[in-house]
């Protein structure tokens, strides 16, 4: 019972918030002084309705506060107005985000699933030349721009012609079984996938590592050892359950990192994401697009977090008794 | 304090062969305009895309010989529609070391026009190349890390400040005031930081100087970062001010804010130091990758990520390889940073064991 009451009230707690946000994003890009409809107006396949509409909807002729809240309320009700294209926002977006968290959670998993190990394998061989060696690939894992490893990655793929150079699909995907489909896909996803990995890996395994040493250091796992317990059982039973907690917290912050390190890497392999949207979009000064994809990374990024405190309170009774 | 550090430093294998690095980086950077064979608005329109100059040592009758180099000439492949680039063997170009080329002021002060090497006559020598406009890669890598190498830090110095005082108020006063203003630096960071950088980025007006935009992208690198950084100052703040020497502090009636910034804030410096030192790689990378979508640095400046910019298509990926470059340039310096900030935090934060 208290759990759930204490999920509600976090739950609760993220209107504020999504609030907070909308109205920075909202003045930030009310700051640019390019006129919101300039690319509408231009483009011939748009009509002057449509121009007409969107200049009512978003209150342009009115000071910037009531522009906020007629942008406020139109976002609730779910119309997130036109792109500059004449075509929905909402489409635009239902289209691209699923690929982006498509991406994101492949690679969360792939670096749990080897990084929290490797985190571990490091802690209990610490100051071993095996913990040296991960030591010192992290840090090169850390230092390459996820950029410029993208495009080493795009040379490779194009000498070697082994991977699809770019997209998610191939251009005869609509033709293809549905085991074509997801081999297509996943033949598409390996390259950029790689890169985030190898870049969210080196943090993951350092954080698991750290927390796994001050774990073996406390007095619990000193006394489990001293009762004489084999050390496969202080380690997994004792040790790894409390280290992981924290790993969990984190989980919202590797999230919202792989997000923004996604964008480039979408970027560089023309992967249609929601990083590379919000991109063309800011290009083009597309004002409506630029706001709902702001948002819907904010949205994202806040869930994440959500989503690891309710793991937290499942993992951690002291949180749930602390609440 | 700061002996110790860096005695510790130099006694990590890693660390000293960062610092040794990023000195040597940073000295080359000093002294670009020397070093340098050409200056930074060098443009010859007819070597575009030359590949590096290749240096002889051995001349063609086998002997030793004075390092020299050819000259490429452009010729147009008429069967493969592409332009080949082949060596001038009719004549030599002797490199001379500090020998005369195009005037610069040394230091930004002293006219010169020695530079550390170039060639004899009309040769042109190009160590890592030339990109589209026929500028010299190694040239423009100097000028371009000037940019690069120093963004981060100027950023930093904006944005520790503000955390400081943000964090320091909040943490402080708490009750409302720290409600509120919690609240809006979690706002902040609720937005994946890449976009709030990019649509920053983009709102800057364009036709503004170079120094200007220079300017603007350092505050907008720190507007980025402050909220997370204020955060964990103002938890600091929370656990130090019920400490006897602050109360002490207000009970001879010290102002608020001299209390803060006298009394709480001083004991924060081991940490600052440490999240300084581990968010200076970050910034590298984010005015790079910045730069690399064009939204950061513009052309005819140069910086690592704007070179970059042309690694984005295919045939430079593959046929011009030395495009590539700045990214290996901003790698080692992040390592290099990334390596010392880890020895500087295992010496003022002996708990950690993160390394």
């Amino acid at each position: 019972m208290d759990t759930i009451k204490y999920i509600i009230k976090r739950i609760l707690q993220t209107i504020p918030l999504l609030i907070i946000v909308s109205f920075v994003s909202f003045f930030i890009i009310r700051l640019s002084p390019v006129d919101p409809l300039a690319e509408l107006k231009l483009n011939p396949s748009v009509s002057p309705e449509t121009v007409e509409k969107e200049t009512q909807r978003l209150g342009l002729d009115k000071p910037i506060i009531v522009q906020y809240g007629k942008w406020a309320i139109s976002f609730v009700k779910g119309d997130l107005g036109v792109t500059s294209s004449g075509e929905k926002v909402s489409t635009k977006l239902a289209e691209r985000i699923p690929n982006t968290l498509l991406l994101t959670i492949i690679v969360i998993l792939l670096t749990w699933l080897v990084g929290v190990p490797l985190g571990i394998i490091a802690a209990v061989r610490w100051k071993t030349s095996l913990d040296r060696v991960l030591t010192v690939l992290t840090s090169i894992g850390m230092a390459i721009p996820s950029f410029f490893f993208a495009v080493l990655m795009l040379m490779f793929a194009v000498k070697t012609g082994w991977f699809p150079i770019g997209g998610l699909t191939s251009s005869n995907f609509a033709d293809m079984s549905f085991g074509g489909k997801f081999w297509d896909i996943t033949h598409h996803l390996i390259l950029p996938v790689l890169v985030l990995f190898t870049i969210s890996l080196a943090g993951l395994q350092r954080q698991m590592r750290a927390n796994m040493l001050d774990v073996l250091d406390s007095d619990y796992v000193k006394f489990a050892r001293a009762k004489g317990l084999s050390e496969g059982v202080v380690i997994y039973k004792h040790a790894l359950r409390n280290a992981v907690n924290p790993m969990i917290t984190l989980l919202g912050f590797e999230f919202a990192g792989l997000l923004s390190g996604a964008a480039l890497t979408e970027y560089v392999f023309q992967y249609p994401g929601l990083g590379r949207l919000i991109l063309e979009a800011v290009l083009k000064s597309d004002i409506n697009l630029v706001m709902a994809s702001l948002m819907m990374g904010a949205i994202m990024l806040i869930l994440g977090n959500l989503i690891a405190d309710i793991l937290l309170i499942m993992t951690d009774p002291r949180i749930r008794s602390k609440a | 304090m700061i002996k110790e550090v860096l005695r510790q430093l130099w006694k990590d294998k890693f660390a000293r062969i960062a610092l040794i690095v990023l000195g040597l980086i940073y000295f080359a950077l000093l002294f670009a305009d020397f070093i340098a064979p050409y200056t930074k608005d060098f443009s010859d329109r007819t070597m575009a895309y030359v590949p590096p100059s290749k240096v002889f040592t051995i001349d063609e009758n086998g002997k030793f010989s004075k390092p020299y180099t050819y000259n490429y000439v452009r010729d147009f492949d008429q069967d493969n529609l592409e332009i080949k680039y082949s060596l001038d063997r009719s004549q030599k170009h002797y490199i001379k070391f500090f020998g005369k080329g195009q005037p610069y002021k040394f230091l930004g002060l002293i006219k010169m026009n020695r530079h550390l090497f170039t060639t004899d006559n009309n040769g042109r020598i190009f160590i890592l190349g030339t990109d589209i406009n026929g500028r010299d890669v190694f040239s423009r890598l100097l000028f371009g890390g000037r940019i690069s190498m120093t963004i981060g830090f100027l950023a930093l110095f904006v944005l520790f400040p503000i955390g400081l005082l943000y964090g320091g108020i909040s943490g402080y006063f708490g009750g409302k005031v720290d409600m509120i203003m919690m609240r809006f630096a979690e706002g902040i960071m609720s937005i994946p930081s890449f976009y709030l950088l990019i649509i920053l980025a983009s709102i800057l007006p364009s036709g503004m100087t170079s120094t200007q935009r220079f300017l603007l992208i350092v505050i907008i690198l720190a507007l980025i970062g402050w909220a997370g950084f204020a955060r964990v100052v103002r938890g600091m703040v929370l656990s130090i001010k019920n400490e006897d020497y602050v109360l002490a502090a207000k009970s001879i009636g010290a102002s608020k804010f001299r209390i803060i910034t006298k009394h709480i804030l001083p004991q924060t410096t081991s940490f600052v130091i440490v999240a300084m030192t581990l968010s200076v790689p970050s910034y590298i990378l984010s005015e790079s990758g910045l730069s690399f979508l064009g939204l950061g640095i513009q052309q005819p400046d140069a910086s690592w990520g704007n070179m970059l910019k042309e690694a984005q298509e295919f045939t430079n990926i593959l046929y011009r390889p030395w495009l590539l470059t700045p990214g290996f340039l901003i790698f080692v310096s992040v390592l290099a940073f990334n390596l010392i900030g880890d020895t500087i935090r295992d010496v003022l934060d002996p708990k950690s064991k993160v390394r």
